[in-house]
């Protein structure tokens, strides 16, 4: 089980005001075990990982590589499938510019779905102007849920060779049925890449369930330390790809005139790694295990029930995105209150909440708003909060009215 | 900072010279595309000084009445000294203090108006 106390930044305030932390989809916060394991690191055994026959790299290297097998763990894989990023972003790149390149020619279609973010729209509209590949969104329905009659027509197209989509969208906070629309993919031997940046966050993420190709995270909207993410790639795929950056853990031998690639997952890793990173993901895996899913779950459904009752009952908020099956993450539109001032009002309450397009511009467009306020809550939130939040958009109805 | 300060909210939920001059001078448009924030003036000179300006646009509390207030408080200044108005300035012209995170919101208007001076500022 999990306690709120288990997360000290939640126990600070801001000029006299109690945290109320609402932005957990853009970063969530850190419990005292991960912070005290990167501390750790730092404090006894910082040392370089895979190279020195030393007692410090002796350590690192055997806590580097057990983090490996957490994670693996984690989303149900083989430890050889799970290659150490910066980040989702660093992942959905990483298969654009090995397995896309080497994969896609021109007049091939991506596709993807309206609700993606920005990080996984970019790496295939650089593809598009390198390589002439066309790319095809997935439409929504009213309730923010995916369009599947039009997402299987979209798969039925001829050159369709890879579905690159989110588990859930860090707008909307609907979980998409990929299983389903993997299964599609995959009967058309279309390649597919899960982007579950902020599914990780709510729900048990497991890769064989999914039966998906390739599979990224971000470490620290799971709790850990940023700078740290996950890619997983199905091992026949991943051997099959070049290498991406070069130097470091992803070489075999080096000569004059030629070089060898290292086995996996060493090959996808150049350069020294972020350690303490890495470390502090593992234990903030290990957290979520102790905390347990079945827990999480169940304390974030009532809290998204909650706020549906409550934010949701408020005649001047729309809540975009009312499919069921919501995690709290709730993007709103005030009447006559533009995002921006709401935010920064709430702010100076000690609420923090994230205003703009957050990363999801084409979402937004399709959505025909400009902007709008988010409140993404974590387990560690609480219904009392909410209420909290409910007074405070009250009062600046009244003062914009 | 204070979004509530009266003269704030005055300005946001009764703006001061919004449409489009007849037969304007100048006029430009200027996005804030982090925001959508989207402000149109413009302005009619009368030789090297501002005779009046007018905007049109949507955006938060702060890009609103910042241009508001300046179409009211700039009538009369030459198009020189419009031309070195700094963040310190607008600051001082909307009468608060603005957040580091507002700045953009602040200045929308008068980098709109700066960017219309500028087209025509060589002659002056």
């Amino acid at each position: 089980m999990f306690k709120r106390s288990d997360f000290p930044i939640l126990k600070q305030k801001i000029k006299g005001r109690t945290l109320v932390y609402f932005d957990n989809s853009a970063t969530a916060q850190k419990p005292s075990v991960v912070i005290k394991m990167v501390e750790e690191y730092y404090r006894q055994y910082n040392s370089n990982v895979h190279r020195s026959l030393n007692p410090l790299a002796e350590v690192v290297t055997k806590r580097y590589e057990e983090a490996r097998d957490e994670v693996a763990e984690f989303i149900n894989s083989q430890r050889e499938e799970i290659i150490f990023t910066r980040g989702a972003t660093e992942g959905i790149n990483l298969v654009a510019r090995t397995w896309g390149e080497n994969n896609l020619k021109s007049g091939d279609i991506v596709v993807l779905s309206i609700l993606e973010h920005h990080a996984n729209i970019v790496p295939w509209l650089q593809l598009k102007e390198k390589l002439g590949i066309k790319i095809s969104y997935i439409p929504l329905q009213e309730d923010g849920s995916l369009n599947m009659t039009a997402a299987k027509k979209l798969l039925s197209k001829k050159r369709v060779k890879l579905l690159a989509i989110s588990q859930a969208s860090n707008v909307l906070g609907i979980l998409n049925p990929l299983k389903k629309l993997i299964s599609w993919a995959r009967q058309k031997n279309i390649v597919t890449l899960v982007d579950a940046a902020q599914s990780i966050a709510h729900v048990p993420v497991d890769v064989r369930d999914l039966n998906c190709d390739f599979l990224v995270f971000s470490g620290h909207k799971i709790w850990g330390p940023t700078g740290v993410g996950v890619l997983y790639g199905r091992r026949n795929i991943l051997e099959n790809m070049p290498p991406f950056l070069g130097g470091g853990d992803m070489i075999g031998a080096v000569y004059q005139d030629s070089f060898t690639i290292n086995e996996l997952p060493y090959k996808f890793e150049a350069g020294t790694p972020n350690i303490a990173g890495v470390i502090g993901l593992a234990s903030a895996i290990r957290y979520i295990k102790k905390a347990g899913w079945k827990n999480i779950v169940v304390q974030e459904k009532k809290l998204s029930d909650y706020f549906m009752k409550k934010v949701g009952g408020l005649k001047f908020v729309k809540i975009l995105g009312t499919a069921p099956a919501k995690f709290p993450v709730f993007a709103m539109v005030i009447d006559n209150i533009h995002p921006h001032d709401a935010a920064d009002i709430l702010g100076t309450e000690g609420i923090i909440m994230r205003a703009g397009n957050h990363c999801t511009q084409p979402l937004h467009d399709y959505l025909k708003v400009s902007a709008t306020l988010r409140a993404s809550l974590s387990f560690y939130n609480t219904t009392a909060e909410i209420d909290f939040f409910v007074k405070k958009l009250q009062e600046l109805k009244k003062a914009f009215k | 900072m204070d979004i509530y300060a009266q003269n704030i909210m005055d300005h946001y939920k009764n703006p001061r010279n919004k449409g489009h001059l007849k037969n304007a001078d100048l006029s430009q448009q200027e996005i804030n595309t982090t925001c959508g924030d989207d402000i149109s003036v413009s302005l009619k000179l009368n030789g090297d000084k501002i005779k009046a300006i007018k905007f049109d646009g949507q955006g938060c509390a702060i890009s609103q009445a910042a241009i508001s207030i300046l179409t009211e408080s700039l009538i009369g200044k030459s198009i020189k000294s419009v031309l070195k108005l700094e963040f310190q300035d607008i600051e001082d012209i909307m009468g608060i203090p603005i957040s580091e995170r507002r700045y953009k919101c602040a200045m929308l208007g008068i980098w709109a108006i700066q960017k219309a001076l500028r087209t025509i500022s060589k002659n002056i």
